[in-house]
């Protein structure tokens, strides 16, 4: 059989974002697969020589709109540790608190994408459905749903009530009800067994020759999570990194489902520790030298490296996510599944290419 | 008006097929036009169906800023799309470039490239506020036809 080359993407109806893949196939085989990235790039690290580094939050919130907490907490902690300001304990938590958040509606979400992936809609409307649930605590407690724009250098914009809290916790506990009556249908449904298991194998040595991050690493059996690093809160929240250890598809989604109910008892661990206080200090100065940061996103380890030279604006501002870590094993994936299956394994590493084109 | 195309006049506005493509957002947009489609908004109640290929739509929603890349991408999409379409630039970056005007990889709003019928500004837009520009589409779509 002659070799034919399918192109896959850029706006293709599994993908929300544009990326290309040109797959090589024989019969229904692939054999090869090359990514072509481009289609998201803006160029936005470049922004710093305009923006002070006050103003870059709100761009670095930007570089991805699922998991936008997150970015902006990892660069005020870099920037923080960088100029020596110490964050108040309270502005810690609900750093905590709102990124656990994200992690929630990001998985569900990613949850939701999958189970469409391989035509499971009634599956991807109910996750979606859940999902709403985190999105109205982000909108009541921020006032946005998606970019919820909290941090600031040193501290967070806003606080939470005491009745907030409580219709938090009372929230949570549907969201978890609900996510756990879905629970034998995620993980054990005929379908999604069929599609699932066994498709995008990736093995312990390769995850970590290749480079892997977050749950496509956990998912082949390396115990890696940022949140071990103790930034924020994380130091007096008890938590284990989830590991599945098949390496495939399956288990890449087990893991993440298994996350969504850690990271929604650890909202409840740091609601119940929330300690009283100034939610931010006030920053003095600007940076000078050269600094990282590395926190977990929902899609593995984020990666922030600053060089400042004493005035307003960063010299230098580098960002690696994710999601362009796990492109090299994605590409190991690839060959030897059939072409059906490319959306799911393609899926199955939680791409989300505007955060690594930025 | 003849009777056929006064039919495909009720069809069009009663039920429009939708086309999103990514153009460079940050998925903020994104996911929000996708919530549209999901049980708490759930658009297919009034006929919306979200499709991939764009010779079956007829509403175009865009989100993010254009860049040099996917610009042809863009226009090439809304060339296969068959006549009378109506095309929705969401999210401030849709419309202006938004935070990300400044940047050098960027060309702007969407209308730089193609000829927008609504705008839908917020950065991301609620639910709420895409499916008044997909409505406010339609009106146009009534007038257009």
């Amino acid at each position: 059989m002659a070799k034919t080359i399918i192109p896959f993407g850029p706006q293709h109806p599994v993908l929300p974002e544009p990326i290309h893949l040109s797959l090589t196939v024989e019969d229904e085989i692939v054999t090869q697969a090359v990514p072509a990235l481009g289609y998201v790039h803006r160029g936005l690290e470049k922004l710093c020589d305009i923006r002070d580094y006050h103003h870059m939050i709100q761009v670095v919130e930007r570089v991805c709109g699922i998991c936008s907490k997150i970015h902006a907490m990892c660069y005020c902690h870099g920037l923080e540790e960088m100029m020596q300001v110490e964050v108040p304990p309270r502005a810690k938590y609900l750093r905590t608190i709102w990124s656990e958040l994200h992690r929630v509606h990001s998985h569900l979400l990613w949850l939701g994408l999958f189970a469409d992936g391989f035509g499971f809609e009634a599956l991807f409307y109910q996750l979606w459905k859940i999902r709403e649930r985190v999105m109205d605590i982000n909108e009541a407690t921020t006032g946005n749903r998606v970019i919820v724009s909290v941090n600031v250098m040193g501290g967070v914009r806003k606080d939470l009530s005491l009745e907030q809290i409580r219709w938090i916790l009372s929230e949570l506990e549907l969201v978890e009800s609900e996510l756990k009556a879905l629970e034998s249908t995620i993980l054990d449904d005929y379908t999604v067994k069929e599609r699932t298991v066994g498709k995008g194998m990736l093995t312990k040595e390769q995850a970590y020759d290749l480079g892997a991050a977050g749950p496509t690493l956990r998912g082949s059996g390396i115990a890696q999570d940022c949140r071990q690093l103790n930034y924020a809160a994380f130091s007096d929240l008890e938590f284990e990194p989830v590991v599945e250890y098949d390496g495939d598809s399956y288990a890449r989604s087990k893991v993440r489902y298994r996350e969504t109910l850690q990271s929604i008892d650890l909202v409840r661990q740091a609601l119940h520790k929330l300690p009283d206080g100034e939610i931010n200090v006030k920053v003095k100065g600007n940076p000078e030298g050269e600094g990282v940061a590395r926190v977990e996103q929902p899609r593995g380890e984020l990666f922030y490296y600053f060089k400042g030279n004493g005035t307003k604006h960063l010299e230098r501002l580098r960002i690696r996510t994710p999601t362009f870590a796990n492109i090299p094993p994605l590409a190991a994936m690839l060959p030897g599944i059939e072409l059906a299956d490319v959306p799911v394994v393609v899926l199955s590493i939680d791409p989300c290419i505007s955060c690594t084109e930025r | 008006m003849n009777m056929l195309s006064k039919f495909l006049q009720t069809s069009r506005i009663k039920s429009p097929w939708v086309l999103h493509f990514d153009c460079g957002s940050c998925n903020g947009c994104d996911i929000e036009t996708l919530a549209v489609l999901t049980p708490v908004y759930d658009v297919e109640r009034f006929g919306i169906i979200n499709v991939g290929n764009p010779k079956h739509a007829d509403v175009f929603l865009v989100t993010g800023t254009v860049n040099h890349r996917n610009k042809k991408v863009l226009k090439n999409l809304y060339d296969q799309m068959p006549q009378p379409r109506a095309v929705i630039a969401i999210g401030a970056c849709g419309l202006s470039g938004g935070v990300f005007r400044d940047a050098p990889n960027v060309v702007g709003g969407v209308d730089k490239v193609i000829p927008v019928d609504v705008y839908v500004p917020g950065c991301p837009p609620k639910p709420e506020a895409i499916i008044d520009g997909v409505v406010k589409a339609l009106e146009l779509f009534a007038a257009k036809s």
